[in-house]
């Protein structure tokens, strides 16, 4: 494959610049200290210090994992900056006039307008910066149909009963490595919690910023749905350019009850280093949702283009009879990208269903490894499965693994496994030419057309982004 | 139609090329007037399809001498697509398979960078489809083919018929058709023929590369080449193809060499 396809592959990140803002960041380094400090500073509740120092002490005698198919030098874990707040926040947060407006304008430049004449129809938002939240809008509009829309921080003051029942049910402060870390450090993130019986009247949206180059950024997303509910969440990430690596070690729980539903989004785009592989994010992420009820069901939709290393399996443990778990996702890996992810569905329930969809795209030097696990339990009596990994590489240099790891202990099961692997080759891109389509329209023709399947699981607001992210990583210029 | 005084379409003038170091095209020499059908016949390995794909500028093909002009441009200082918007049209031996992206999206895309390399406004989704379905009466297909995928699990002469298609939407001034013969079955070559025959005009011209007389009997050309070792060394008019369906190609080669040494 020539230059010119890789060429394609490679644009300028536009999301790199940094904000001019003064922090209140507490030194580097984590200790019981450092937990104990973060745990003061926000005020917490006695239990969740405890439950904190819980998961550190966890933390402390575990290893980090080396079985993901990624190579990067060992994380250095007393370099990085546990916390990390712009100075000018309002100690509450009570209307946007507050907000500093440095902050309104690092979010209307990445296209999240926050402010009331401009924020986006119908999606409420929950901005974070570094280590803590900085607004929520709908939040009142949200309130009168008894939604709960707030920072876990808020939630914490004000409805620490809902947090203490729920926060580490779905994965445990030593499920692993960086899902303890997270828990002993986790500075902010979001609360849902939709009541009994009600749809959420707007999509709800998180949007993940670091700006700090010396923070992680350690962010804990907790969504409750009680029965007979249903919520679509989208969650978006940037971060500026830096030559050092940040980590980014998120928990993400969801749980949902008899006949709720809970659709959660992601379009990924963290910085992801230059071509040569300096800099850009580590994001080690843990995302689990549990359908408790019967008949409840959890989808994961995922498009992942940026983070220099991506470790990430969104999963779902079908505990409810009748239950459904679905994980559509696109992994987009180039340059020096290294992606390992992909999606564990648990089933324990009677009839429980699962869908698989993952396209895994690499291009240049990138590695991009989908890793699976469908496991049917004992009880699991009628379980089905469906897995779909296809792959596409881009150019000779690129590389992309897929390893499905299926467990079956009930016979009544059936699990279907299908993987393709495909290749855009100079002779496609010349036959588009040869119709007049620049090498730049066919390739996102092309990558279009692969993902078909999961952008249309994205919620509208976001399918345009996708396909426009997507298309954007593959803009340049022909060499 | 021969007319001497009708627009030079095309006008190759010593074309050299090679392919990974070996020289394929050794001095080719064409000229094509509008209104003009040519074939270009000749045994496996003269450098016929190489001819085609160096006039669309495939990346695996480099020029080392000689020129190109399309309507008096240099063509070989344009990007594929760039050549093809300039209105070369190269209908594939093998037309490519692109899953997942809809032939109705392909073909729009096409036409629509037509237009715009053309300084016209692109058009929308609607008026293509009232233009695309227009166009499938030519090639005798259902509307069907525009929901699937790009010739993904298209029979072979389902294939060579989307060619045509694209031919008849992107009104080509030099269409060059490779072995578009190649593997279809008596029905499908006179409909393919069929398409050509009313497509091609006195404002346009058609390179027709095959192997077989067969399809000479559906498309008359006005002129027929023989290739041989990568350039042309005799040209005739219909006739020839006749002689070369009779007597193969041994006693024109002969006739060159012959000539060569005298």
């Amino acid at each position: 494959m020539s230059a010119s396809v890789q060429t394609l592959v490679s644009q300028p990140y536009k999301y790199g610049f940094t904000t001019d803002i003064e922090a209140d960041a507490i030194p580097r380094g984590l200790s019981e200290d450092v937990v104990r400090m973060i745990s003061a500073k926000k005020n917490e509740p006695a239990f969740m210090l405890e439950y904190r120092l819980k998961a550190y002490r966890k933390w402390l005698t575990m290893k980090e994992p080396a079985w993901p198919n990624v190579k990067y030098p060992p994380i250095d874990y007393q370099n990085i900056v546990y916390y990390s707040a712009p100075k000018t926040q309002p100690k509450k947060l009570g209307s946007l006039d507050e907000v500093d407006p440095t902050l309104l304008e690092t979010f209307e430049k990445l296209g999240i307008p926050l402010s009331e004449q401009k924020r986006l129809a119908n999606v409420a938002v929950d901005a974070i910066f570094d280590s803590v939240s900085v607004a929520t809008t709908f939040k009142e509009k949200l309130a009168e149909s008894g939604v709960i829309f707030c920072s876990i921080s808020e939630a914490l003051q004000e409805h620490p009963d809902l947090i203490e029942k729920y926060l580490g049910t779905v994965i445990p402060v030593g499920d692993n490595y960086f899902a303890a870390l997270n828990s002993a450090v986790f500075s902010d993130g979001s609360f849902v919690y939709i009541p009994k019986d009600t749809q959420c009247p707007m999509d709800l949206s998180t949007y993940f910023r670091i700006n700090n180059g010396d923070s992680g950024q350690f962010e804990r997303t907790l969504i409750v749905a009680e029965a007979g509910s249903s919520v679509t969440y989208l969650e978006g990430c940037t971060a500026p350019m830096y030559d050092s690596n940040q980590l980014h070690a998120a928990i993400v729980e969801l749980v949902a009850m008899d006949d709720a539903s809970i659709n959660y989004s992601t379009v990924q785009n963290w910085y992801a280093g230059d071509e040569n592989g300096k800099g850009g994010i580590y994001n080690f992420v843990t995302k689990r949702g549990l359908c408790a009820g019967k008949n409840s069901k959890i989808s994961w939709t995922q498009v992942e283009t940026g983070s220099a290393i991506t470790w990430k399996y969104p999963s779902c443990v079908l505990v409810g009879d009748n239950s459904v778990g679905e994980f559509y996702s696109v992994a987009l890996t180039n340059n020096m990208q290294q992606a390992d992810t992909g999606t564990k569905m648990v089933h324990v329930g009677k009839n429980t269903r699962s869908t698989i969809i993952s396209k895994g795209i690499s291009a240049a030097n990138s590695k991009n490894s989908y890793r699976g696990l469908v496991k049917i339990g004992p009880k699991a009596t009628g379980a089905r499965n469906y897995s779909q990994c296809d792959s596409m590489l881009i150019g000779d240099t690129s590389s992309a693994n897929t390893f499905p790891y299926i467990q079956v202990q009930n016979s009544t099961a059936q699990v279907e496994h299908e993987a393709s692997t495909s290749k855009i080759g100079e002779d496609q891109l010349f036959y588009f030419a040869q119709r007049g389509i620049s090498p730049e329209d066919a390739v996102s023709m092309i990558i279009s057309g692969f993902c078909r399947d999961v952008f249309n699981k994205l919620p509208m607001e976001f399918a345009a982004e996708a396909d426009k992210l997507l298309a954007l990583k593959l803009e340049n210029s022909v060499g | 139609m021969i007319n001497d005084n009708s627009e030079i379409i095309l006008s190759v003038r010593d074309l050299r090329a090679t392919v990974d170091g070996t020289e394929i095209l050794k001095g080719l020499n064409l000229e094509v007037r509008a209104g003009e059908i040519h074939a270009i016949m000749g045994l496996n390995g003269s450098g016929k399809s190489t001819f085609s794909k160096v006039l669309a500028g495939h990346p695996d093909y480099e020029v080392t001498a000689g020129e190109i002009q399309f309507k008096g441009q240099d063509v070989l200082e344009l990007d594929p697509h760039d050549r093809a918007t300039a209105g070369i049209f190269l209908a594939f031996q093998y037309p490519l398979e692109i899953p997942g992206v809809s032939n109705r999206d392909f073909l729009r895309v096409a036409f629509n960078a037509h237009r715009k390399a053309r300084g016209e406004e692109e058009i929308d989704v609607f008026d293509f489809d009232d233009l695309i379905e227009e166009k499938l009466d030519l090639v005798k297909m259902d509307v069907s083919f525009l929901d699937r995928s790009v010739n993904e699990g298209f029979s072979g002469g389902e294939k060579k018929r989307n060619e045509i298609l694209q031919m008849a939407l992107l009104e080509p001034a030099l269409s060059i058709l490779d072995e578009t013969d190649s593997g279809l079955d008596i029905d499908a070559l006179k409909t393919v023929a069929g398409g050509v025959n009313q497509l091609a005009n006195a404002d346009n011209a058609v390179v027709l590369i095959t192997h077989y007389q067969r399809l000479l009997d559906y498309i008359v050309p006005d002129f027929v080449h023989v290739m041989a070792d990568g350039r042309i060394i005799t040209t005739g008019g219909k006739d020839l193809a006749k002689q070369l369906e009779s007597r193969g190609y041994e006693w024109v080669l002969e006739e060159f060499r012959a000539g060569v040494t005298a």
